[in-house]
């Protein structure tokens, strides 16, 4: 594939110019926004660019989009894009999917597409709720929430999508808020550039069917204290004045909210994040409760050979054959004369 | 019930056709036996046919009747099209095998039989009350009972094995025993042994000991049951032949019409039986071009077949009824957005998981109508083992020049069967590349090609040609999103429409035996064409005027089908199903068929299509 000429590109060039049906308000439109402006930033023609959705109101992103675009099946997006990846490595694969598209029907799909590690941007708009439906419970809905099909309350527990990706095997896994839009485009911009599966949960409001779900950490007036965002090498630290942290409690094993300058807290006491431990990803995928921040940001970060890459490799050490007639004649053959 | 070529034969006649079954536990190695002796016998100018019957457990316990396995080969004289009615020669393993496969055997058939097997606790979990070689029910046969398994001990232990691997190359020693009755050269198949075992030369020089004790048994036991057979070789049309299975042609054909359309080829899959040799040869096939893909499910294997169409690679997924089944939403998405795709079902027993490893012909209504809205896709079927090679090219060109996905249906019998094969010379086949829409060609993506209706192959990764797709209806001409209601009817019209031109690039429905019109007409599909073939030519040559139309295209049916049939009294359909194929054609033709029907799991035999025939005739 040629190397692209032509970059001076705007947000505006990936524009497809279809009108946007999703609900006034709806979070998808701010992520539609931050991949628009994201990808003049990546340096790649849209023609490199191919958006692979599944069903749900995310998956009609594609058509919002001006690049190569597939509104695939319900929950087959990774699949789908799989094919097209190891079809064609030079593309910049990316899946739209959302919570019951990516970890309910498609559940077993994400699952695989993480532990081969296919080279995809996954991009998973949480809403913990069924949109296009009208609003059913979803997979990562919270215990009791009421709607048309569960009028007592939801009662399963809900999958934590970025533990799930940790135990599938994801190499690269990440968080994001739909309307923060600078440190979404940063997450972003990371998941495009690693090479292998790349799994961002994006927090998004659905405005009509589970309207202020993730209110009590994205409300402008509480998000500081109740968002911690993670920088590799950085210790954890947050707050609106700055002034809080986490730090690794060694007898619970686990992370615990600290102030600064109570008991002799320092910020060489704070746990220093590293993007590449297993283990220290695990404790902040699970992290959840009113008195803990959410850890924003790249989680995990552990980069190995794509599946993708090892296929290309495969092939190009296998001469390419032609000749048809010695492909049949292979093996045992005897002539009649 | 005729009588046995074998009984019937004196030394110096040689016989025209001979039946041999292998049968023993699923263990014992009778499906490698059978086929290192279609080798021999391809090698030794036989025309064959073979039969692979094994259960679907892998290691069942030993020495059960449902853990039988067996394979069969009929052989002889050119056109032998069936892997055989009635086996001649019967040789079993155990008593369990001799229980299951007793009833088959023609009238004076010989049966090699391991005496050593035979013990009192053997004899009864098979089934028997008392020993059947004791109980005078083996009369209408002719016995041989040897201590195999000593004999192979002695053959094998002096090249220190143990006695456990010893006993384990008793099938070895029966081929060595069976190739002396049928005059075979064994340097090919000692070659073939040391092949095989190439990683274990002790285990491969005990094989080759073995083999040869066997050998050296018949020739110098002086058994008078155990005879020297000669069987016609005769030569079949020059040029350079080798046996292939159905699941080795049809990978290869997939991989010659990928090779023909200009394409490289993408095999999204998930092991299923019978389908999994498929992916099994394609996995070795890299250097051609193939990317195989074993996916998480089915779903999951249909869908990266499609993604990788999408992306400018020819997408192939294998399978078997219940995988299709799971694939079936996705292939209206290949429908939908107008991508080739070649889906083959080596088709198996039914419903649900059914009998994995017998055949079927029970997923035709599944290919022609098993989808959600008006979703047409083009069925085609092989007839016989080499014939999917044949289908296959045709099936990847069908796809790529209408941009649809397409049916290839083989089934268990045709994917595990082997027979000769003239093998072609594929300079003469036509090749066919695909032109994917090039940025300054003045089209766009849902331009159709007004003959094929296929339309603009347009390849992401392509400057200039950014477009959408997928699932929801489009708009005819833009390919955006459209819920207008005359756009769907044209959309619709566009699908069947596409069928309507597949229909007219398809070649007439020919004869293939028998007169062109008349009495009656056998109409089949798929593997019945050896049995139903033999029977009506068998027909024919007494007199009787009877015509074989075998199908290859189901959807859509050939122009001229309807014509030709119209020129018969009396249309009968042979099916291993329950009447599919005669329930299209009456709503097709608008005229009544008969219908011979049989689901057992196994083939038809000829005598079966020749009974069907006869009464046909009289009525």
């Amino acid at each position: 594939m040629n190397a692209p000429t032509n970059l001076a590109l705007t947000n505006k060039d990936f524009e497809s110019g279809v009108e946007v049906r999703w609900c006034p308000g709806c979070g998808d439109y701010a992520v539609l926004k931050a991949v628009q402006r994201l990808l003049p930033m990546t340096g790649l023609p849209k023609e490199r660019h191919v958006f692979v959705s599944g069903i749900g109101c995310s998956s009609r992103f594609p058509y919002y989009m001006s690049t190569y675009g597939f509104h695939t099946i319900h929950g087959r997006a990774p699949a789908v894009a799989t094919g097209v990846k190891l079809s064609n490595p030079d593309l910049a694969v990316w899946v739209i999917t959302g919570d019951g598209d990516g970890l309910s029907i498609g559940g077993n799909h994400m699952l695989h597409a993480l532990r081969r590690n296919v080279d995809l941007n996954i991009l998973l708009f949480n809403n913990a709720i069924y949109g296009l439906t009208k609003g059913q419970a979803s997979p990562t809905s919270a215990p009791g929430t009421r709607t048309p099909s569960t009028p007592e309350g939801s009662i399963d527990a809900p999958v934590r999508p970025a533990a799930f990706a940790l135990g599938a095997g994801a190499r690269f896994i990440a968080r994001a808020v739909d309307t923060q839009q600078a440190t979404l485009i940063d997450v972003l911009h990371r998941a495009h550039d690693h090479k292998g599966a790349s799994f961002v949960e994006i927090f998004q409001n659905c405005i009509v069917y589970n309207d202020g779900v993730y209110a009590s950490f994205t409300d402008k007036d509480v998000a500081p204290d109740r968002q911690v965002w993670l920088e590799h090498g950085k210790p954890m630290r947050y707050g609106k004045d700055n002034d809080k942290g986490l730090r690794l409690n060694p007898r619970t094993f686990r992370l615990e909210p600290v102030i600064l300058g109570q008991d002799g807290v320092t910020e060489a006491d704070l746990m220093v994040h590293d993007e590449t431990n297993d283990t220290l990803a695990h404790m902040l995928a699970m992290l959840e409760g009113p008195d803990v921040p959410v850890p924003l940001g790249v989680l995990y970060c552990a980069p190995t050979p794509s599946y993708d890459s090892t296929v290309a490799a495969q092939q190009a050490a296998a001469p390419r054959r032609r000749d048809l007639n010695s492909l049949l004649r292979k093996g045992k053959t005897w002539v009649v004369q | 019930m005729p009588s046995s070529a074998l009984a019937a034969a004196t030394a110096t006649e040689a016989l025209d056709r001979v039946t041999v079954r292998f049968a023993g536990d699923s263990g014992d190695g009778m499906q490698l036996t059978g086929s290192i002796f279609t080798e021999s016998t391809a090698l030794a100018s036989h025309d064959l046919s073979t039969f692979p019957d094994y259960p679907a457990e892998i290691r069942a316990p030993t020495g059960t009747t449902y853990g039988v396995s067996a394979y069969q080969i009929n052989f002889g004289a050119q056109g032998v099209l069936t892997a055989g009615d009635a086996p001649d020669l019967l040789v079993v393993m155990n008593p369990a095998a001799l229980m299951v496969n007793v009833a088959a055997l023609k009238a004076g058939a010989t049966i090699i039989l391991d005496s050593d097997a035979f013990g009192t606790r053997a004899i009864e979990r098979a089934g028997y009350t008392t020993d059947p070689r004791a109980d005078n029910s083996l009369a209408p046969f002719t016995v041989v009972d040897l201590p195999i398994t000593s004999l192979t001990q002695q053959a094998a232990q002096p090249l220190g094995l143990s006695k456990r691997e010893a006993q384990r190359c008793k099938n070895v020693w029966t081929l060595g025993l069976v190739l002396w009755m049928f005059d075979r050269d064994r340097a090919p198949i000692i070659e073939a042994l040391r092949t095989k075992f190439r990683k274990a030369p002790e285990i491969a020089e005990a094989n080759v000991a073995v083999l040869n004790a066997g050998h050296a048994y018949g020739e110098t036991a002086e058994i008078p049951a155990l005879r020297r057979l000669p069987v016609t070789r005769s030569l079949p049309a020059p040029g350079l032949y080798r046996t292939v299975t159905g699941a080795e042609a049809t990978a290869l054909g997939l991989v010659a019409g990928a090779e023909l359309t200009g394409l490289d080829m993408f095999l999204g899959t998930y092991p299923i039986t019978p389908a999994s040799p498929m992916l099994h040869h394609l996995a070795r096939l890299r250097d051609w071009g193939v990317t195989t893909f074993q996916a998480e499910d089915e779903i999951a294997a249909v869908c990266a077949a499609i993604g990788a169409s999408y992306a400018g690679k020819l997408g192939v997924t294998t399978s078997s009824g219940p995988g299709i089944a799971l694939k079936t939403e996705a292939l209206g998405l290949a429908i939908s957005a107008e991508l080739p795709l070649v889906v083959v079902n080596a088709q198996r027993g039914g419903p649900s998981t059914g009998l994995p490893t017998k055949t079927e012909q029970s997923d035709l209504f599944q290919a022609v109508m098993g989808r959600n809205g008006d979703a047409p896709i083009p069925v085609i079927a092989a007839r016989s083992p080499s014939d999917s090679f044949d289908a296959a090219i045709e099936a990847v060109k069908i796809a790529v020049r209408h941009m649809t996905p397409v049916f290839l249906l083989i089934d268990g019998y045709i994917g595990n069967a082997s027979e000769p094969w003239h093998l072609p010379d594929m300079d003469t086949y036509e090749r066919a590349p695909v032109a994917f829409r090039r940025p300054d060609d003045g089209t766009g993506a849902f331009d159709r090609d007004p003959e094929s209706l296929g339309r603009q192959w347009t390849l992401p990764g392509t400057p200039g040609l950014e477009y959408r797709i997928g699932g929801l209806e489009k708009d005819f001409s833009t390919g955006a999103v459209s819920y207008d209601s005359a756009n769907h009817q044209r959309m619709t019209d566009l699908r069947s429409g596409k069928m309507d031109a597949i229909a007219r690039a398809l070649p007439p429905q020919e004869v293939c035996e028998g007169p062109t019109s008349g009495k009656l007409a056998v109409v089949a599909w798929g593997s019945t064409y050896g049995p139903v073939h033999r029977a009506v030519v068998e027909a024919n040559r007494m007199g009787r005027a009877v015509a074989h139309i075998h199908l290859r295209h189901i959807a859509p049916f050939a122009p001229n089908l309807t014509d030709l049939l119209a020129g018969f009294d009396t249309v009968l359909v042979p099916e291993m199903n329950t009447g599919q194929l005669a329930l299209l054609l009456q709503a097709h033709t608008l005229r009544k068929v008969e219908r011979l029907n049989k689901v057992t799991g196994q083939p038809f035999k000829i005598a079966e299509i020749s009974a069907a025939i006869e009464s046909a005739l009289e009525s």
